[in-house]
């Protein structure tokens, strides 16, 4: 098990380097420059800027560079947008906030997701399934760019409860709408996963033996349907939750916290090289990072998995 | 000021430190005896986080404002855009006009309680030139043809060259090299503010963040949050404190217009911008919070006049033919509905000191416009009867100029029988099509004056204009120009420099912008009749609710 995570974090290394070539390439090939605006600038003026920068110097040597500062450094150089604040400045600002309702959200979506499924597999085809398919469908059906703003609608300007954004440094009343907006959806995914999976696992031969045994419905749910239920769910929560947490830019843009997701939209537009490739690089790490963890986690519930 | 208000307030001032704020704001008048709210607050829409909020570096509108709040320049503008003194108290103008002389007060300081002295400025424009800052408004110390400016900007001089000095520690006195009639205006500009050199020189690019931040403006920053808020305080030190209303000013970073409009409604903010259209609506249901004004920028359409165009477009009856057939006025009144007025030439008309040329297309009414287009179209051989034309109108991705668009095709077709297609290009892809003058019809674009002149309308159809993507040159436009940067009564000759675009349609001009935004009703002093828009904090208050 241990070789094989050192074998996975071994290849982790190379994917990121790939990542950062990829994202070179193409921003290089994208048209426009961070420092090209309506009122272009005098040649003169532009060739200080991109001096300072160090974009006058050939695309292999900016790249290399950019590798050599991140790795030896951890310094992912400065913005070109906001150029009063580096990149790291901007991620250690923008992560946490975005981290903080990312894993709000995250457990959220399990916890009512995971509940909403198992209810409607055990009473399938009841009222209760019937309503909580109804639910997570319309949930799904409802992308957060629309409920974002009816939140805002309803809680703020009719019953005038919570803000209608910000995030003064994640007070609770402030993370409320946000997370709603986020989880909704994969709530949704989780609840139709979790049903589907838990339907096949009540069919099988081992929870007939369990039943046969005369074994309460709570405990064999519980102890012995859950865990194998709960396998496909597990595989999805790893990107699942990568998303969540590296920003939701809609939640970002509605909701105004301050998240990564704005920056890393906006980097995109602004050509601000530096932002894109650090963001990229975290989302990486991340999305390798999480997937890892889904497979250790899966080993670990399933028996027939062994690395 | 008279001396006895200035005695009123201080002693004012004196008893508020005893007895508490709340207390004195309730019997607090404002500038016009009206009796002010206990709280003076104000908290405003912001669309994105500042690029910068050094003043040499400062790039966009937004961050003008910040800059205008926490910092301040030689003159300020009054609620109508004219020139006031700022920490400057006046200036004198050598006879030849290439020599001013701006005298400091005496009393004007920094938040840290320093004094603010010319060779604060000297510093400052000489930090803005230098290369070495990679400042993107450089440019603007070139407009402002200080002596050596170029030199300097192109690393050929040391910045100490620049033609900037401080006589003392009260006079500044700058060198140009040609006489600018607009200069005092130019120095209201975020650009040519002071900057501390020795907080700078401490902390580097850093300086800007709270705690580390000198000013001298009415405002302090006490909190920045990137893509949330910015919040500023009352500066104690700032010469004029006594006449500052408001103790804190918020801008909040709302990407969404909606939301922030939604926010407004809530309560939540005094003050954000309208999303298009809505205007109407809005000011029925709020008349009092609801406000148009002009705001110096014109709406037009690119017509690549290189080798690149269309060879139709090549020729002006043409362009006249597609320019007439534009019904403006379903484009400002249905499209927009904002308070936009129609356009016809390039200068706003709301521009200081400029008239709008008299010319016979606007005293047509569209039906005669629409019957001179078609004769112009058929003379020419193409449209409805002759050789059909297919125009591409290309515009940056975004709802409002897909809507004009839509209405200018439609209007073409019916009118000249030229059949349109769209091109939406993403922001950075546009610039750089545009910019190259890579497409074949005709490209949207907005001008805003970086200050309140028609040259700075007029300048970008020059030949070497870097915003000239028509590819316009004429020698005429060109010298006309020339000739008005040092005349005594420039506006002949800039009415002059319309009529050639006027005639020659280089550009088809559609509207001139207007600002549309909602401001809480217990907010006055807002700079309505200043068309830049260029507003003061220290200069707005919050009157008690009735």
């Amino acid at each position: 098990m241990f070789s094989y995570i050192l074998r996975r974090l071994a290849v982790a290394v190379p994917t990121l380097l790939i990542l950062v070539v990829f994202s070179f390439v193409l921003m290089f090939a994208a048209p426009g420059g961070p420092f090209n605006s309506e009122r272009p600038l005098p040649p003169q003026i532009m060739q200080n800027i991109e001096a300072r920068y160090g974009l006058d110097q050939p695309y292999w040597k900016q790249m290399v560079d950019y590798v050599v500062n991140v790795v030896t450094r951890f310094d992912f150089g400065p913005s070109f947008q906001y150029r009063d604040r580096s990149v790291n400045d901007i991620i250690r600002q923008g992560f946490p906030v975005t981290l903080t309702y990312g894993l709000w959200s995250a457990l959220v979506a399990v916890i009512v997701g995971v509940a909403l499924g198992v209810v409607a597999a055990i009473r399938q085809n009841s009222w209760v399934d019937y309503s909580a398919v109804g639910i997570s469908i319309g949930a799904q059906a409802l992308p957060n760019f629309v409920m974002g703003p009816i939140l805002v609608l309803v809680f703020t300007l009719w019953l005038g409860w919570l803000p209608g954004g910000g995030w003064r440094g994640g007070q609770w009343e402030y993370v409320i709408l946000p997370v709603i907006a986020l989880s909704t959806s994969y709530m949704a995914s989780i609840a139709r996963i979790t049903r589907s999976s838990m339907l096949e696992v009540l069919n099988s031969n081992f929870i007939r033996t369990a039943m046969a045994k005369g074994l309460p419905m709570r405990r064999v749910i519980l102890r012995h349907a859950l865990k194998p239920a709960l396998l496909p769910v597990l595989s999805y929560l790893g990107p699942a939750i990568v998303g969540m947490i590296t920003g939701s830019v809609v939640v970002d843009v509605i909701f105004s916290t301050g998240g990564i997701g704005q920056f890393f939209v906006n980097s995109a537009f602004n050509r601000d090289y530096a932002v894109i490739m650090g963001i990229t690089i975290l989302v990486g790490a991340l999305t390798i990072g999480f997937n890892l963890l889904v497979d250790i986690l899966y080993a670990w519930i399933d028996p027939k998995i062994r690395y | 000021m008279t001396l006895r208000r200035t005695l009123l307030s201080g002693t004012a001032a004196a008893l508020v430190a005893m007895a508490g704020s709340a207390a004195f704001a309730q019997d607090m008048a404002g500038p016009n005896g009206e009796q002010l709210a206990e709280n003076q607050t104000f908290t405003y829409r912001v669309l994105d986080e500042f690029p910068s909020i050094d003043p040499n570096l400062i790039e966009d509108v937004e961050g003008s404002a910040i800059g205008r709040n926490l910092f301040e320049g030689l003159m300020n503008q009054d609620s109508e855009g004219n020139v006031v003194p700022g920490v400057a108290t006046g200036y004198e103008v050598s006879d030849d006009g290439l020599t001013y002389t701006f005298n400091l007060r005496p009393e004007a300081m920094w938040s840290n309680g320093e004094p603010v002295t010319a060779q604060d400025f000297v510093y400052s424009w000489q930090r803005a030139a230098d290369p070495a800052t990679a400042s993107e408004y450089q440019w603007y110390m070139g407009l402002m043809a200080i002596e050596n400016v170029d030199a300097v900007m192109a690393g050929e001089m040391d910045p100490s060259e620049l033609g900037v000095t401080a006589v003392d520690d009260h006079t500044l006195e700058v060198r140009l090299t040609q006489a600018l009639p607009y200069f005092p205006q130019m120095v209201t500009h975020t650009t040519t503010f002071p900057v501390p050199q020795s907080v700078i020189e401490e902390h580097g690019d850093a300086w800007t963040q709270p705690g580390n931040m000198v000013g001298n403006g009415a405002y302090v920053l006490e909190e920045r949050v990137p893509q949330e808020r910015i919040v500023l305080t009352k500066n104690e030190n700032y010469w004029d404190a006594e006449n500052v209303y408001l103790d804190t000013v918020t801008a909040l970073i709302i990407n969404d217009e909606n939301q922030a409009l939604t926010r407004y409604l809530a309560g939540e903010l005094d003050q954000t911008d309208m999303p298009a259209g809505q205007f109407p609506r809005l000011s029925e249901e709020y008349p009092t919070e609801a406000i148009s004004v002009p705001n110096l920028c014109t709406y037009y359409y690119n017509v690549n006049l290189t080798d690149a165009g269309l060879p139709a477009l090549q020729e002006a009856s043409v362009r006249e033919a597609l320019s007439l057939a534009i019904d403006r006025d379903v484009i400002v009144d249905s499209v927009l509905a904002g308070g936009q007025v129609p356009a016809f030439s390039l200068t706003h008309w709301a521009t200081a000191g400029f008239e709008v040329p008299e010319s016979d297309v606007m005293s047509m009414t569209q039906e005669e416009r629409n019957a001179r287009a078609q004769e112009l179209m058929a003379e020419a051989g193409y449209g409805t009867d002759g050789e059909p034309l297919e125009i591409e109108i290309l515009y940056n991705t975004s709802d409002a100029h897909r809507s004009v668009a839509v209405a200018i095709g439609q209007m073409w077709q019916q009118t000249l029988g030229v059949t349109t297609t769209l091109a939406n290009q993403e922001w950075q892809t546009f610039l750089t099509t545009r910019g190259e003058k890579q497409y074949p019809g005709v490209a949207r674009a907005g001008w805003c004056a970086d200050y309140n002149e028609a040259s700075s309308f007029l300048d970008i159809m020059q030949s070497d204009s870097g915003y000239n993507d028509s590819g316009f040159a004429s020698e005429e436009y060109d010298s006309l120009m020339a000739e008005a940067r040092t005349a005594e009564d420039p506006l002949p000759l800039y009415q002059q420099a319309e009529e050639i675009i006027m005639a020659e349609h280089p550009i088809l001009p559609i509207y001139f912008y207007s600002t549309v935004f909602m401001l809480d009703d217990t907010i006055k002093g807002w700079p309505l009749e200043n068309a830049q828009d260029n507003w003061y904090a220290k200069d707005l208050y919050r009157v008690a609710g009735e």
